[in-house]
């Protein structure tokens, strides 16, 4: 490859990497910034996906065209972060709605008799505790 | 926890009330097939990742990624004995596509919220989205696709799967937020699968 061709192909790949550094930047100040738990959830969830996606493009770019062999475990690291990514919030804001909220409160109603799944195992003890025959029949 | 999930099962068995039997069997009353391939897509995923992980093809490889794929859906199978069911791939297709698209507007406005707005000025709240989805797999995917795209974090299920919670960070109209996770997700993802 010629040399012309190699520096705009190093300056894409200087791009990608400087987009991707400034959002996982973005999303590590929006740890400090944001005021509390739950927006702070936003940050790292989000921004950091585009970040290291930036990231991984830049990669597949540098072996793709100046190393000259096709790197597909870029597309894995990608897989896996957009399966984990949204596993781990539910995981952290299901940890924080146990600790925190209050589900009269602080929450909507969800539409049903049933409540939140997360509350609803001590709703039932509750209701048990009233009136145990018709929480029989209900379930 | 199960007994609450009683109405979601009961519509999900009425909607495929003409597929082969979703009963759960145990692994030995099975057919041979059934059996030694219980998920034929997950074993097919399996080999293609081993093949990716190694990043070179060589014999060996491909050798080990079959025995792998084989023997992880056979020990894995009692615990999910349903076949998730996929409609209609190309619409997959279609539907990553335009979540990837939302990924990057996402990640800007998001961006901007962190850098731009002051943090007493956020108008984030919780709200709650009625599904009309049943299938678990097809909820988790709904899930997973509200946490990634714009300023929202789905945070919990209702006890009987029919609403979700979801956390926004800014949010003006709550009414057209539910809106768009409907009429832009859930009505894909209802198109996907059955």
């Amino acid at each position: 490859m010629d040399e012309p061709m190699n520096r705009y192909i190093e300056i894409l790949i200087a791009f990608h990497i400087i987009v991707g550094a400034v959002f996982v930047f973005v999303g590590s100040f929006g740890l400090i910034k944001l005021p509390d738990l739950m927006s702070r959830l936003h940050g790292p969830s989000k921004a950091t996906t585009l970040g290291v996606g930036g990231c991984l493009i830049a990669s597949m770019i540098h072996f793709g065209s100046l190393e000259g062999r096709l790197s597909i475990q870029e597309l894995l690291i990608t897989f896996f972060l957009f399966i984990t990514a949204p596993v781990t919030a539910h995981f952290v804001a299901k940890a924080y709605l146990h600790t925190e909220a209050d589900p009269e409160s602080d929450l909507p109603p969800p539409q049903g008799r049933y409540g939140w799944s997360t509350f609803v195992a001590f709703k039932a003890t509750v209701e048990q505790d009233d009136q145990p025959a018709d929480d029989e029949n209900e379930v | 926890m199960m007994d609450d999930h009683e109405p979601s099962v009961d519509d999900r068995s009425d909607s495929t009330a003409g597929a082969p039997s979703r009963e759960v069997e145990p692994l030995q009353r099975r057919g041979f097939l059934e059996r030694w391939l219980p998920h034929p897509w997950l074993s097919a995923v399996l080999i293609l990742l081993w093949m990716a992980l190694l990043n070179s093809f060589t014999a060996g490889g491909l050798v080990v990624g079959i025995v792998l794929g084989i023997l992880i859906p056979i020990y894995t199978s009692n615990f999910w004995p349903e076949r998730p069911m996929i409609r209609s791939p190309f619409r997959a297709v279609g539907f990553l596509l335009i979540v990837v698209f939302d990924v990057v507007v996402a990640n800007i406005q998001v961006a901007y919220l962190i850098l731009f707005r002051r943090p007493d000025q956020l108008r984030s709240r919780w709200i709650a989205v009625p599904l009309d989805l049943t299938s678990p797999e097809a909820i988790t995917v709904l899930t997973g696709t509200i946490t990634l795209t714009p300023g929202t974090v789905a945070s919990d299920l209702s006890a009987d799967g029919r609403t979700l919670l979801v956390h926004c960070l800014d949010v003006d109209n709550e009414a057209a937020l539910v809106r768009q996770i409907k009429e832009r997700y859930e009505r894909r993802i209802k198109t996907i699968f059955p």
